[in-house]
């Protein structure tokens, strides 16, 4: 504010979460300066399968995920694009009668938070999706569930705020940190003076746990890498998400045509970057074309993958620094961060504003570990 | 244990290569996307065509006989596969789709000899029936005895678009009109150069002496502003080499500038690649001898740059001598291994020297973007136009060319960016004021091509009988 | 069926033949209409000597008639009213094809 270097709040890290950080602490007023060392949204938040859903989530996630289900309800207003935002409806299917089970306790236990689960049977599904292989025997629908395009979204959060006047930067790795007692200083390589803030906000993903060993709170990060198959396009035939109860396969078929298939697993090139490989394309068709006949003939016509931060409990951190006064950490979403990412955001500029937030957190706390 | 080398691609890179090893006691597999070997410049016609070498390869019938002969001789020593699709490659291991079925096989040397495909320019109109690449017009008439049309214009430049209107002329093709963006007086400075081979230069003179002997029509430092027709081309609207507006009736074009390479399959392995700036696109590297960035890769022929058949000859066998010395099977400083290598390197180069001199004879246009309408198709699989291009580029300031990808579809159709990604690289260094070089370099994935979903589902299976993955014989 | 009114009538042959025209016939269809071609054709030649346009895109449903002739444009691709899918360039005719060239409107399965 004072001097040209100086913040209210840097953010490492500009992917769905650090961007929808920086727009809701301008609207707190407060200024901010995001890092971002490739492109925005260019990572995880850019290559995971697009799905926009609360169903299959932990209970400790409903809260974020309802008011998750609310953001992404005013999008366009929020960051100018719909960017292919459907409530498409997500199914998750049952491939057998404990899945099935499975499923229904689900729908008890989260019957207070709205996802408004709709049990089916198999002769419910052959009669409304008759797309749909005779190998799921059932399945929970949570109709206001839906899909995006994540290539899409993650951007289009950075423009708006910058718009909302947040300094991003691009192709700007934070090269080093340090506190003075009173400001944090990141150095980074096209200024000589270090930038400073009060707070700095570590939405660095999968590579956050850099940022926490600096200030001594290392956490068991891991990494995966979801892989992705895309078709060419076919005539529309689906109009939901799919997924499986138990996981391994999720489909989806965007407006113009093209189906997006994600499971199994890709593998690492290096710290940064991973590809799909021959064994985990073929499984991940495997299982697509057992769930859906109508891709007999379909083509595979590209295909990713990824970095993701997981944690051993497949929750992410988002917390207090349990070290550093003004230290904010919100990383390690397991592949599931893209529906919550927007609510995150909004959590993480709450903690900084008001020093609290009125969404319960308690469960990803970095001290659990 | 050390596996049988494997050779992607059975052009005349190809055919040297493994020519070349068997001669060394190497027995390789030979993966060919084509029906038959040959490549697309010595590609065979169908088996029940009657027409001679003479009738199809013109001057160069007896070298197209003499390599296609060599391959015959060598069927027995190798394992050649044709129509097969390596559709994923890495480290350790490559997806070949032949026949409808996805087989796996480990490597330990690779000879890369992916070719190359036409270099596009778009222009309005461009995707209307009726307008093929140059290669194209060529394999119509080389392999399937049709011309592309009843009347056809050729336009573009470079020494392939002489060349094939003299094959059509020749045929019995009606050629309306011959259109050259290049100068006449780009082929005069270009003389020096080209005299490096000189029976290339006199056979390109004589094509052209023969054309104009035969009343066909060569105009040059023309422009291409725009193709028209209803469901096909019907006419082309030109700029003629005083700035006037023409309109010519046709009812096909045949249409290149250039060759741009394959690089696919070394994208996808990981080698490392550099910019060049005279092909205009980023190329693998490579040492004179064809190794690549990888340890037991080796890049030959016009998949790793474009510099013609008979350079694509000389690098395949050069790729090969240094596999075998690699593998320590011959002896890199034995006197005639050396005599041999230096005699190949020196060809090169003196193809290098001739490869710039047609650069100056055919330069490619640097004003084509100008011709662009808002609703000219860039990406012809997606059909993104170069308004959308335009506009995501400004509305998402975008710099960077994976980046242009993900937010305008350009390049995500099923070419995979074989048409559309040098002019969406070169649209948006024009736009963004960078030069070409800093735009980045589009990263692919597997598959290489489209593949049946179905196919790869058949093909899983669990990782312990994966583990005996297929061995050379 | 009177020849104003017939569609192909309107859509004439892209390709031209030079030579080779002296090979077996194959019977095909386009679209559910019968059609001839030469054994030794590709199914693009097929196509295109008997019409302009190989097929219609998914998009836009605008005409196209491959490009690149040798595997790499993928502009090209047709399916078979069985619902497989073709290159038209790197594919023989064969007697009977049933070749559909709306990739985006044929059948699901």
């Amino acid at each position: 504010m004072s001097r040209p270097n100086t913040f209210d709040v840097i953010i490492i890290g500009g992917g769905i979460v650090g961007t929808s950080a920086a727009l809701k602490l301008r609207e707190f007023g407060l200024s901010v300066c995001l890092l971002e060392r490739n492109m925005c949204g260019s990572r995880s938040s850019g290559i995971n399968y697009g799905g926009v859903r609360r169903q299959g989530r932990s209970l400790a996630q409903m809260p974020l995920t309802q008011r998750a289900h609310g953001i992404w309800g005013r999008l366009k207003d929020l960051i100018g694009i719909d960017g292919e935002y459907v409530r498409s409806g997500h199914l998750k299917l049952a491939r057998s009668e404990a899945d099935m089970e499975s499923l229904a306790n689900y729908r008890e236990r989260t019957a207070a938070f709205g996802l408004d689960l709709e049990l089916l049977s198999s002769a419910q599904l052959r009669v409304r999706y008759p797309w749909i292989g005779e190998r799921a025997v059932g399945g929970s629908l949570c109709p206001e569930d839906g899909h995006a395009n994540p290539r899409l979204i993650s951007p289009a959060f950075a423009r708006a705020a910058m718009r909302a006047g947040a300094q991003i930067f691009e192709n700007c790795p934070a090269l080093g940190f340090d506190h003075d007692g009173q400001f944090f200083k990141v150095k980074v390589a096209s200024q000589t003076a270090p930038l400073e803030a009060k707070y700095l906000l570590n939405c660095a993903g999968a590579w956050a746990n850099s940022v926490c060993e600096i200030f001594g709170e290392k956490v068991p990060m891991t990494n995966s890498h979801p892989l992705m198959v895309v078709t060419d396009a076919l005539p529309p035939f689906m109009n939901l998400s799919l997924g499986v109860e138990g996981g391994g396969v999720y489909v989806r078929q965007v407006s113009r045509g093209n189906c997006v298939l994600g499971g199994s697993q890709g593998y690492a090139l290096d710290a940064n970057r991973a590809r799909p490989g021959g064994d985990g394309i073929e499984l991940v068709l495997k299982g697509a074309l057992e769930l859906l006949p109508n891709l007999k003939h379909a083509q595979v016509v590209r295909t990713w993958s990824g970095v993701e931060g997981r944690l051993p409990d497949r929750e992410p951190v988002i917390s207090f620094s349990s070290k550093v006064p003004g230290l904010v950490h919100g990383f390690g979403f397991a592949g599931a961060g893209f529906q919550i990412g927007p609510a995150v955001g909004e959590v993480l500029a709450e903690m900084i504003a008001h020093g609290q937030t009125s969404t319960p957190i308690e469960a990803f706390s970095i001290n659990r570990f | 244990m050390n596996e049988s080398p494997i050779i992607i691609g059975a052009g005349p890179a190809g055919i040297r290569a493994a020519q070349t090893l068997v001669e060394h006691g190497i027995r390789p597999i030979i993966l060919d996307e084509g029906m038959k070997w040959g490549g697309q410049i010595y590609r065979q016609q169908p088996t029940n065509f009657k027409r001679t070498s003479q009738q199809r390869y013109g001057f160069d019938a007896g070298h197209a006989d003499a390599l296609s002969k060599v391959f015959v001789d060598l069927l027995d020593q190798v394992d050649y596969r044709p129509q097969s699709l390596v559709w994923n490659i890495e480290q350790n291991r490559l997806d070949v789709l032949q026949h409808g079925k996805s087989t796996v096989l480990s490597w330990q040397s690779l000879i890369v000899t992916t070719g190359a495909t036409d270099r596009m320019l778009p222009f309005p109109g461009w995707t209307l029936p009726g307008i093929f690449g140059m290669g194209a017009t060529q394999i119509a008439l080389k392999y399937q005895a049709c011309s592309i049309g009843e009347r056809v214009i050729l336009a573009g430049t470079g020494p392939l678009l002489y060349l094939v209107a003299y094959q059509y002329v020749k045929a019995g093709a009606n050629v309306l009109a011959v259109l050259d963006t290049a100068h006449f007086s780009s082929q005069i400075k270009a003389l020096p150069g080209l005299l490096n081979q000189p029976k290339q230069l006199v056979r390109g003179l004589y094509y052209v002496g023969w054309l104009i002997a035969h009343g066909i029509k060569i105009r040059r430092g023309i422009r291409l502003m725009r193709a028209e027709g209803q469901d096909n081309v019907q006419s082309l609207v030109i700029k003629n080499e005083h700035g006037e507006v023409e309109t010519l009736d046709c009812d096909a074009v045949g249409v290149g500038y250039a060759l741009r390479s394959e690089t696919q399959i070394a994208d996808m392995l990981g080698c490392e690649f550099k910019f060049d700036p005279m092909q205009r696109a980023y190329l693998p590297l490579k040492d004179l001898a064809g190794r690549s960035s990888l340890e037991g890769v080796y890049l030959s022929g016009d998949g790793a740059g474009i510099m013609g058949a008979d350079a694509a000859e000389i690098s395949g066998e050069r790729s090969a001598l240094a596999l075998l010395a690699d593998r320590g099977v011959c002896d890199a400083d034995a006197a005639p291994m050396r005599r041999r290598v230096k005699d190949l390197e020196d060809r090169l180069q003196k193809i290098s020297r001739f490869r710039e001199g047609l650069e100056t004879a055919f330069p490619c246009p640097n004003d084509w973007i100008d011709q662009l309408t808002d609703d000219t198709i860039v990406c012809r699989c997606e059909e993104i136009t170069f308004g959308q291009i335009r506009d995501t580029i400004t509305e998402c300031d975008i710099r960077e060319v994976n980046r242009l990808k993900a937010m305008s579809r350009a390049g995500m159709g099923r070419c995979q960016g074989r048409m559309c990604a040098q002019s969406s690289a070169e649209i948006l260094a024009h736009l963004s004021g960078q030069p070409l070089g800093e735009v980045g370099r589009l990263r692919g994935q597997p598959p290489l091509k489209p593949v049946p979903a179905q196919v790869l589902a058949d093909a899983w299976s669990p990782k312990t009988e994966r583990s005996t993955t297929e061995r050379s014989i | 069926m009177n020849k104003l009114n017939d569609p192909r009538q309107a859509n004439q042959p892209q390709f031209r033949r030079l030579q080779e025209t002296d090979r077996p016939t194959i019977d095909f269809f386009i679209d559910g209409q019968p059609c001839q071609a030469l054994l030794g054709d590709t199914v693009l030649t097929a196509i295109l000597t008997n019409q302009r346009a190989v097929r219609h895109t998914e998009f836009s449903g605008q005409k196209r008639a491959g490009f690149c002739l040798m595997g790499a444009c993928q502009d090209c691709w047709i399916h078979l009213e069985s619902g497989e899918r073709l290159r038209a360039c790197s594919s023989m005719i064969e007697s009977g094809m049933r070749i559909v060239t709306a990739l985006g409107e044929g059948p699901a399965t």
